[in-house]
């Protein structure tokens, strides 16, 4: 039992970088019908911006180390440190979470750049053109990342405070055996946050009702006299900062490192498709169900059963629900059925 | 005329074929490819590639897990090379036929969605392949460490002719080691026998077929045609080819590793049929050629050769010009490969066969301003 639950503690939180990832990708396939291979790229992107926001927060100054006194010592003091004192430690600490700040409009600016310069020509253009465009892009944007960074995964630690592990048994009685870091409990919670604030968006504003509107009969909606055009354009930024924010919360799981967006981008594709492509419910179950079934699968009793089933798991179930369910889970009807 | 059943036209393509590809040591010297390693890894890749326009350019179907069966290729030829013999034609038939037998059981489950589900079934299946062979399957692909031909391994055959090895065994066909020129002659030959059967493929009825599943497969249904029978051995056949320019990899250098069947080995050949052209016999091949030219050219210069190259300059705009160069070359060679990709996509979507036409029509309109129309080039 402990186990059990265990493991879908240890789903949910990859779950939650599947679902924020495959949320935007349905987004963009849903409003603007182009699917963007360079989606994994800027969920690398927004990591990156938490390991920019780093070195700016701990941009250095050489000073002398009075403590050592047989020679002329020098440390390394943030500049944080050297004005605001003990608040520039705290602030330094805290990077992570901070770094949303500016991931926020930096993942924005990107996304719209990246819609107005590249994506809108590919509008009328075959899936197999968007595929390889999206692709070379998502290419481009790695190396330029890997030249300024270098290959090597940087470690960015979560806050001091929330560096340990919660003791989850105890608050639902299962023994003290279930204990979980705090920062994946977070970036649950996080991730939980995001979607609901995408929903809410969707459903509740008078934007996101013209957007779903949209989704649903974009030509319709164009001849009421709405820009829709404009309208997805910022849907496509939004994606973009979904994206991002899942990254810049990821970097204390998991060092970025450039290729990181790449690995999540296949994962994430088998996760829409088997949600069903452009249902944004969809694609939210689904990336739970797989990073759930993919922390059991990395279980030992049941890897003692079917070896290396912890690997494949999540292609093989996607090759399963697409031969049996052709519209994924959640599909609706229509939607890129050919 | 009827040579090997082809039209004059084609008779002639395929003797300029043969002939450009046999003096490939000749021409490429000037341009610095003129060696035996570069040049077996155009005729590879060249094979690879022209088995991937075989889907890809005739029925429209767009695989990302070809990969996969390179890596099979690959690994059956390695293991023909430890359990049966060092000769290459055992190597090269079972990789191919292996390979056939894995693209019939993925074409067969694939081939049932189209579009974008065809591309991720596939995905999906070679990176399936590719993360068993690091965790499961390492007794057979010998996981990280790459499978590789040692000097005891059994080889039936070989011992029953009591051939010795040496320390190092390489492939070898009838007492010739398939390394260096004899291995590129070797690839060669592959080629052009792949290039021969496509040519064929490409003016058969059976193509005819493929092309019109690309054009409209429903019209296809209606007028009572199965298609799938038709889309599952255009796979095959893909795939087969993919296997026998991996067995190749393993005969010119006997090492088979995982890593060749990662999804971005399979976005190479993709690369490498675009740019070339998609659907056109000699465009992937040129493709693949020049993508492998510049990838061995570009990631051998660093700044110490780009500072040479732009000595004339004066110091300061010579650092100005370095400086912009160097993220493209050296290990940035990717970000020149992904600029490509979406130059190409961008502005050429028929590849540069398709450019090379373009340019060719616009001078002959030129030249015969007051004829009537130009005649259309097949």
């Amino acid at each position: 039992m402990d186990a059990i639950f265990l493991q879908v503690l240890n789903g949910l939180d990859k779950g939650g970088a599947y679902a924020l990832i495959a949320l935007g990708l349905t987004l963009v396939f849903g409003t603007l019908g182009v699917v963007n291979f360079a989606h994994g790229a800027l969920f690398m992107l927004g990591a990156f911006c938490a390991v920019t926001f780093q070195f700016m927060m701990t941009a250095s100054k050489q000073i002398k180390d009075e403590s050592i006194t047989f020679f002329d010592a020098y440390k390394e003091v943030p500049y944080l440190e050297i004005w605001f004192g003990h608040v520039g430690t705290v602030l330094i600490d805290w990077v992570v979470p901070l770094s949303i700040i500016m991931a926020i409009p930096v993942m924005l600016l990107i996304g719209l750049a990246m819609e107005r310069g590249l994506i809108r020509y590919f509008y009328k253009r075959s899936h197999a053109e968007q595929i390889l465009v999206t692709f070379g892009l998502a290419i481009v944007l790695q190396e330029i990342i890997k030249s300024f960074f270098g290959a090597n995964p940087i470690p960015t630690p979560a806050p001091e405070i929330v560096a340990g592990s919660a003791n989850i048994g105890a608050l639902f009685g299962l023994g003290d055996s279930v204990v979980y870091p705090y920062w994946r409990l977070i970036y649950l919670a996080f991730s939980g946050l995001v979607i609901f604030a995408v929903f809410a968006f969707l459903q509740f504003t008078t934007f996101g009702m013209v957007v779903r509107a949209g989704m649903a009969d974009r030509e319709m909606v164009g001849l009421l006299g709405i820009n829709v055009e404009r309208r997805f354009t910022i849907v496509f930024g939004i994606a973009a900062v979904v994206a991002g924010l899942a990254g810049v919360m990821y970097t204390p799981i998991l060092p970025p490192d450039y290729n990181m967006g790449m690995e999540f981008l296949v994962l994430s594709f088998v996760v829409v498709v088997v949600g069903g492509m452009g249902s944004l419910g969809g694609a939210v179950s689904a990336g739970f169900l797989l990073g759930i079934l993919q922390s059991f699968a990395s279980m030992n009793e049941v890897k003692a059963i079917i070896p290396g089933i912890d690997q494949i798991i999540i292609y093989l179930v996607a090759v399963i629900i697409l031969l049996t369910r052709p519209r994924g889970l959640m599909g609706r009807k229509g939607v890129m059925e050919d | 005329m009827k040579l090997f059943k082809l039209s004059a036209k084609d008779a002639i393509m395929m003797a300029v074929f043969i002939a450009v590809v046999l003096t490939m040591p000749i021409w490429l010297k000037p341009i610095g490819a003129g060696y035996p390693d570069l040049l077996q890894k155009f005729a590879i890749f060249g094979l690879f590639a022209i088995g991937f326009n075989i889907l890809f350019g005739l029925t429209g179907y767009l695989s990302f897990g070809h990969a996969a069966f390179l890596g099979v290729g690959s690994y059956t030829a390695v293991w023909s090379f430890k359990l049966v013999s060092m000769s290459v034609i055992p190597a090269v038939i079972f990789g191919t036929v292996l390979a056939g037998l894995f693209a019939v059981v993925i074409g067969y489950v694939s081939l049932r969605r189209t579009g974008i589900y065809f591309s991720i079934l596939t995905l999906a299946f070679a990176q399936m392949c590719y993360k068993m062979a690091y965790s499961v399957l390492t007794p057979i692909t010998n996981g990280e460490t790459g499978l590789r031909v040692l000097r005891d391994d059994p080889r039936v055959v070989d011992a029953m002719f009591g051939v010795e090895q040496n320390a190092v065994p390489v492939g070898e066909l009838f007492g010739i080691n398939m390394q260096g020129y004899p291995g590129f002659y070797f690839c060669a030959a592959m080629l052009i026998l792949g290039f021969f059967i496509a040519l064929r493929i490409f003016r058969s009825p059976f193509g005819m077929m493929l092309t019109a599943i690309k054009t409209n497969q429903t019209r296809m249904r209606y007028t009572g045609f199965n298609t799938r029978p038709y889309l599952l051995v255009a796979f095959v056949i893909s795939g087969m080819y993919a296997g026998m320019a991996g067995s190749l990899m393993a005969v010119t250098d006997p090492l088979a590793g995982a890593e060749r069947m990662q999804w971005t080995a399979s976005g190479e050949v993709v690369l490498m049929t675009i740019l070339g052209g998609v659907g056109t016999l000699v465009g992937p091949i040129l493709g693949a050629g020049i993508i492998k030219y510049f990838e061995n050219i570009f990631s051998a210069i660093n700044e110490s050769t780009l500072h040479q190259a732009f000595d004339f300059l004066p110091d300061s705009i010579d650092n100005v010009v370095v400086a912009i160069i160097s993220p493209f070359v050296g290990d940035g060679w990717h970000l020149t490969l992904g600029t490509l990709f979406v130059v190409i996509v961008i502005f050429l979507p028929g590849g540069l066969v398709d450019g090379i036409s373009r340019i060719r029509k616009r001078f002959s309109r030129k030249s015969h301003a007051s004829s009537t129309t130009g005649a259309s080039e097949g």
